[in-house]
């Protein structure tokens, strides 16, 4: 690994001063940052540090109240998209910018056409885009349409649009949030190979593996500031968080249940779902959840996890087959709606707290008592009672730390980590017996995620059956007592939370475990 | 960058705003008045005089007013449920033949005391059921509640046309209209309520209704925000799937706000045909329902804003009519132009300059003492 590349050469990127102020919120103070060519250099810090915005203005979505930006050590004006593109610097965002209905190549050509009829730019485009694939053995079917591809390969297409635009800056945000262990290995050789021909890269991650594998440089955010700067090499994951959160953090380490004596809190029987359009999203599935376990759904996102926790809550009907939950027996003849769901004692943390969990437009008292505006507690005689919705709603606010606590501020000026605690805060305030909770620390600072884990971890010990669907491996690992792999709305495998290891899972994840076999 | 989601401060938003709006659409108008070879200053003197000068001018715009508070508030409360009324007009009208076959039928035999909730009542269920239709064919069946509502104000028209022609016509009259309804079903005059109270005022068409339509903006306020219903109906407005999450039945949601709206509307019928013509004539709606989504836009979808919006349309309608007749050259036509773009600048154009008043106010306003970012630990 070529760590410090010659000194004499310009830098590729360089931040000299850039601050942005939103409203109140000072985004980013005083950015200094220097990127060698041809090095990866990791981005890191909590939600809300500035990240985002920082790589935003070197975009040209934003402009920089101050400061200046120099690319290849030459002073440049950053106003749009396009000007960045002229600059060299290609941009892989965290939700990709594709149209689906298109192929690869009309992806890539997108915005790129050299003339005002398609056919030269697709002969010319496809004579480049196999060049570039077989450089960095990336390869992608180019006549595809983009919304029938599995997700690295869409994220392969961004790359190869930013590379057919000559980038030579390359920024990725978050860029394995939506992948297999296996295809972000895949990712990281395609990085590897494209630093070596000397392209820069911006790696923006909360990942801090990801930046001790395969970072040269790497700096931390926090508060809008850069508070440090290291070789990766003279780092370490511990140094890092300490750095982003601004303390220190214990490693989180549960003791797992391996074999609960309780009576089952959920016991899916053959559950078979079909979507509208006909696509059968889960498939025969069977599993029990025990009283005081935890039983953890991995998989990659969209094969059927989020309508297997749609179906448990009552949000969508169980096609064939059936579930009894905490000892209500639900099949498609006898369908119970979200309403008896909470009565009996059945919680859920849905998956997208942004539309679901809570109303964006409502203040935050009015978003925690979502799915409990009718009870007694909150309404006097025919009016809600909005002194004690308030008061409730301050105390869930200081039992999980949700901040500011204050209940009159509008729940969409709250960062993803404090939405989540206070939808967490509803819904185990009312000690469910059932908890179904769907991508729990998705978008959460570290900080706020030792906390969710430590309250999902005690509702278990209080004897709650517990069912956590999550995206994030590591999460699955460090909660569940039990594990389940779905793949295309099947369970591929089960595993023991005490002997479970990440790359059997993510065998699992990609259904490959017989190829590897 | 984006400055929706910027939040300014309600005097602001709720007064500063539409104030400016509204004077960029008199700037226009004066322009053209200017055009035309008359003085805008002395346009403007002559229609406020006109709504405000005198008693009967200021009754005659309460009595506009009060059609306004019951349209625009229709159009609002559906609002929040994310449902666009454009049906106030057909609701109002068939709401007329409630109140018009319940009059035809009991007029001469109940005292007032009894006809006047009956009457208000009848007008309420009529308007919401010409909402129901529209609103059940939304919630089960799909079909798009604006196109939906629309066809429904045809169908109310040609209905009302086809009844008092053929059906409910005065016996041996020539024109499309009842009977005139027993005076027992008539809602007071403001002019002779406040004569009982020793206060002699001119005769105009202002009666009881406007204290029912403020009535309304009371309890739609507090229907919306104060109590669990309005709850449910802000979340089925705001995101279909947390509703759904809330154990909130969103095709309960539609039906039940819709009624709301078209009760709402009907009460237009109240005001003009208990209150003013006392008999059931053609067109007595003459387009409040469609002005009342102009309403609605321009008060925010607020019940305070309603009103104030309402009294300006009052203000046009009366102040305008005042302005035709006293300015010959400023005809009919030119006064609804007038409103246009009163619409335009403060309906259609409401949010344009909201970007440029942004930047001042970030640029001026006090700067908070803790900026706090909410995300921070440690």
């Amino acid at each position: 690994m070529i760590n410090q590349p010659l000194a004499n050469q310009p830098l590729s990127i360089e931040l000299r001063k850039i601050s942005k102020r939103f409203g109140r919120v000072q985004a980013n103070k005083d950015i200094d940052l220097k990127v060698q060519r041809g090095t990866i250099h990791g981005i890191v810090g909590e939600n809300g540090a500035g990240k985002s915005t920082l790589m935003s203005i070197l975009y040209g979505f934003y402009q920089a109240d101050k400061g200046e930006i120099l690319i290849n050590g030459k002073p440049v004006k950053i106003k749009s998209s396009r000007d960045a593109i002229s600059s060299g610097i290609g941009m892989v965002h965290q939700h990709f910018m594709l149209v689906d209905t298109f192929t690869v190549l009309e992806n890539v050509i997108l915005g790129a056409e050299q003339s005002a009829l398609l056919k030269a730019s697709e002969v010319n485009a496809r004579e480049a885009l196999q060049h570039l694939s077989d450089e960095y053995q990336m390869s992608v079917p180019l006549d595809a349409l983009v919304g029938e591809l599995p997700v690295g390969q869409q994220q392969r297409t961004e790359i190869l649009k930013a590379l057919y635009r000559n980038a030579e800056i390359l920024i990725l945000d978050e860029p394995t949030g939506v992948l297999t262990p296996q295809e972000a290995d895949q990712l990281f050789r395609v990085l590897q190979a494209l630093k070596e021909r000397g392209v820069t890269v911006i790696l923006i991650t909360h990942k801090l593996r990801e930046i001790m594998d395969i970072t040269d440089n790497v700096s931390v955010l926090r508060l809008g500031e850069i508070v440090s700067t290291h070789r990766t090499a003279d780092t370490s994951t511990a140094e890092l968080a300490e750095l982003m959160v601004g303390r220190k953090l214990q490693t989180q380490q549960f003791n797992k249940i391996d074999n609960p004596t309780t009576d089952n809190g959920i016991e899916v029987r053959n559950l078979t779902v079909t979507d509208e359009r006909g696509l059968t999203r889960l498939d025969n599935v069977s599993f029990e959840v025990k009283r005081g376990e935890i039983v953890g759904i991995a998989g990659v996102a969209g094969n059927g996890q989020s309508t297997l926790l749609e179906v448990l809550a009552g949000i969508q009907s169980p096609g064939s087959g059936s579930f009894t939950i905490n000892d209500y027996q639900v099949d498609a003849n006898s369908p119970i709606t979200p309403k008896e769901m909470r009565e009996i004692g059945v919680q859920h943390v849905p998956e997208d707290r942004l539309r679901l969990g809570l109303v964006k437009s409502f203040s935050a008292a009015e978003s925690s008592v979502l799915g409990y505006q009718n009870r007694k507690r909150f309404n006097w005689r025919l009016f809600l009672n909005i002194r004690k919705i308030r008061a409730a709603c301050k105390k869930l606010m200081q039992a999980f730390d949700v901040r500011p606590p204050d209940p009159k501020l509008k729940s969409s000026s709250f960062s993803g980590g404090n939405q989540q605690k206070l939808i967490l805060a509803r819904e185990l305030d009312k000690s469910p017996a059932v908890l179904l909770v769907g991508q729990p620390t998705r978008g959460v600072d570290i900080g706020a995620i030792e906390l969710i884990h430590q309250k999902i971890i005690d509702i278990r010990d209080d004897n709650c059956a517990v069912l956590l669907v999550s995206v994030e491996l590591d999460e699955i690992m460090t909660l569940s007592d039990h594990i389940i792999v779905m793949f295309e709305g099947h369970i591929v495998g089960t595993m023991k939370g005490s002997d479970a290891d990440k790359t059997t899972l993510g065998l699992m994840m990609a259904n490959a475990m017989d190829d590897a076999a | 960058m984006s400055t929706s989601n910027i939040e300014l401060p309600a005097w602001i938003e709720i007064l500063l705003i539409p104030i400016l709006n509204i004077c960029m659409a008199l700037f226009f108008a004066g322009l053209i008045i200017f055009a035309i070879g008359e003085n805008p200053i002395d346009a403007v003197r002559i229609m406020l005089t006109g709504a405000f000068g005198y008693d009967e001018g200021v009754g005659y715009t309460l009595y506009y007013t009060t059609n306004f508070i019951f349209t625009g508030l229709a159009v609002a409360i559906a609002f929040h449920a994310r449902l666009f009324n454009i049906g106030g007009e057909g609701q109002a009208y068939f709401a007329g033949l409630g109140i018009g076959l319940t009059f035809l039928l009991l007029d001469g035999m109940l005292p007032a005391i009894l006809l006047i909730p009956i009457g208000i009542l009848a007008a309420a269920l009529f308007g919401a059921l010409w909402a129901l239709i529209p609103a059940w064919l939304q919630a089960y069946r799909g079909s798009h509640i604006v196109i939906t509502t629309i066809m429904f104000n045809f169908i109310a028209s040609s209905l009302m046309v086809y009844l008092l022609v053929n059906v409910l016509i005065k016996p041996g009259s020539m024109s499309p209209e009842t009977r005139e309804f027993s005076e027992q079903s008539w809602l007071p005059f403001m002019h002779d309520v406040l004569s009982n109270f020793g206060i002699e005022v001119t005769r105009t068409p202002l009666n009881m209704s406007f204290v029912l339509a403020l009535v309304c903006c009371l309890v739609v306020w507090i229907y919306i925000w104060k109590t669990r219903w309005g709850y449910a109906l802000r979340t089925a407005g705001q995101s279909e799937a947390a509703a759904v999450y809330a154990g909130i039945k969103p095709k309960r949601i539609i039906i039940i706000t819709m009624c709301i709206s078209g009760a709402l509307a009907g009460l237009v019928a109240v005001n003009e045909i208990m209150g003013v013509h006392h008999r059931l004539i053609l067109n007595f709606t003459a387009g409040y329902g469609f002005t009342g989504i102009a309403v609605a836009l321009m008060g925010r979808n607020h019940p305070l804003g309603i009103i104030m919006a309402s009294l300006l349309f009052g203000v046009l309608y009366q102040g305008g009519a005042e302005l035709a007749f006293e300015m010959p050259k400023i005809t009919r036509e030119m006064v609804v132009a007038i409103q246009g773009l009163i619409i335009l600048f403060s309906g259609a154009l409401a949010l344009m300059l909201r970007p440029a008043i942004v930047k001042i106010w970030l640029a001026i306003r006090p700067i908070p003492s803790t900026p706090d970012m909410g995300g921070q630990h440690g």
